[in-house]
């Protein structure tokens, strides 16, 4: 079953990120207000889902797994590690798309609201991360300080979503529900745009996966190399 | 309480006899703003303007120093050894450090802003006022700093990646000290701004208290 479910992954991806693209492009119609940039909303909110919650949650709890003495093991420094990296990348890519969106709407690429802005700083939060596991070459020590840097950095999740409400500035509210939590979008639009977080979600676990999988080979290279060179050191000096 | 106290004793008589603060970080502060009046330019309700936004980069900066400085005492040889050694309760030290940091950065931050009412023609009630929301600030940089400083102490280029990790992190306090301070210009609303401080100062000493023993170990 579990071998099943990760040889299922890839396809699975790659095929409702398909079927996003065909319904969001072909099948679902323009917006009356937005008109074709509309079709910009099928990616945008998806992508921002995966990488201010879904990664950096993944990360985050990968990171408290760590830090619990009793759950601690390098796969869940691994796992948090390869998060951060695809959460810094659909970082990117939402204020990348938000921009191409916000153009046409607001008139520049890029305004000095409180989403984009909390959006950016924790795109630099991710960037520090990476930082801080360059520079520590002990796997212990740089575990242990990513992971903490990790869940200080879980306090900017919240300062995000509810910057909308703390600052009142230009980016829209909620898109799907209403306040009185009705649905806002319907017909094929709001299916293309579950079809689209589904997609991104699986996206996410397969770029996840394959990214822990390189981080472990590097890690055992590196003990084999060191076991050679052990290895190399006694024969010499039994020599 | 004693050992947080002794902890805060043992940074504030090493800055005492240092003077670093004094003769290093200060200057740097002040000569910050002066920079930043001749940056502005010399019009003088432009530079009103722009004071709580421009004391508050100072701030953040200064902060950054006195972070850098506080983390390299600890990262000398020995002494983290030292400290697990007399197995000190990790809380009382991660709290003593910033005690000590906010009492520093009081002290600059009080300076800084009479140097911003007088070189950047902030109205006198305004900076009086805004004096316990600065208080509030500089706790929570102090505690976040404390965080950060150990996180960056002991790596490979430790000086360049504090900021790289803390002042992101920053930016919420930059901005609701910078609101505050406004607010209490133009006489807008001050509560939200004090409100986000506080939660910022909670959850700093909630996630230090728990995780500056992990950070420690390292």
């Amino acid at each position: 079953m579990k071998q099943l479910t990760r040889r299922a992954l890839g396809p699975l991806a790659l095929a409702s990120s398909v079927a996003t693209f065909v319904m969001g492009y072909f099948i679902t119609p323009p917006d009356k207000v937005q008109g074709e940039l509309a079709r910009l909303l099928y990616i945008h909110p998806a992508q921002a889902w995966v990488a201010l919650y879904l990664s950096f949650g993944a990360a985050t709890i990968a990171s408290a797994l760590y830090l619990w003495p009793r759950t601690r093991s390098m796969v869940a420094d691994r796992v948090a590690a390869s998060a951060v990296e695809v959460s810094t990348l659909f970082i990117g890519l939402t204020l990348l798309t938000g921009s191409i969106w916000g153009r046409p709407t607001w008139g520049v690429w890029w305004v000095w609201d409180a989403r984009l802005t909390s959006t950016a700083v924790l795109g630099v939060l991710m960037l520090g991360y990476l930082a801080l596991r360059r520079a520590n070459d002990d796997p212990q020590v740089r575990a242990k300080r990513s992971a903490v840097f990790a869940i200080l950095t879980a306090i900017n999740i919240p300062i995000i979503h509810f910057s909308v409400m703390w600052w009142t500035t230009l980016h829209q509210g909620a898109t799907v529900f209403t306040e009185n939590r009705q649905l806002k979008i319907h017909g094929s639009m709001a299916w293309t745009l579950l079809l689209s977080f589904i997609a991104f979600s699986l996206d996410f676990a397969w770029m996840v996966r394959a990214r822990y999988r390189i981080a472990d080979r590097e890690a055992g290279q590196r003990d084999s190399e060191l076991d050679a060179a052990l290895k190399a050191r006694r024969t010499e000096s039994a020599s | 309480m004693r050992l947080v106290l002794l902890v805060a004793q043992k940074d504030l008589l090493i800055e005492r006899r240092s003077r670093v603060l004094l003769w290093q970080v200060a200057p740097f502060g002040l000569m910050t703003l002066v920079l930043c009046g001749l940056a502005v330019g010399p019009n003088a309700s432009t530079q009103a303007k722009l004071a709580p936004g421009l004391f508050y980069i100072v701030m953040t900066l200064v902060a950054l120093l006195v972070i850098n400085r506080t983390s390299q005492l600890e990262s000398s040889r020995g002494t983290a050894t030292s400290v697990q050694i007399l197995g000190i309760d990790p809380g009382a030290v991660f709290l003593g450090k910033g005690l000590a940091m906010f009492i520093q950065l009081s002290i600059v931050g009080t300076a800084l802003l009479a140097g911003t009412t007088v070189l950047l023609h902030v109205p006198l009630h305004a900076a009086i006022l805004t004096l316990p929301v600065l208080l509030l600030a500089t706790a929570t940089l102090s505690l976040a700093g404390v965080l950060y400083g150990r996180i960056a102490a002991s790596s490979a280029n430790a000086g360049t990646l504090l900021p790289a990790l803390a002042l992101p992190a920053f930016a919420p306090v930059l901005i609701a000290g910078e609101r505050a301070f406004s607010s209490l210009i133009t006489s807008g609303p001050l509560a939200r701004w004090v409100w986000l401080l506080g939660v910022a100062l909670g959850a700093y000493a909630c996630v230090g208290l728990l995780l500056y023993g992990a950070l420690e170990e390292s």
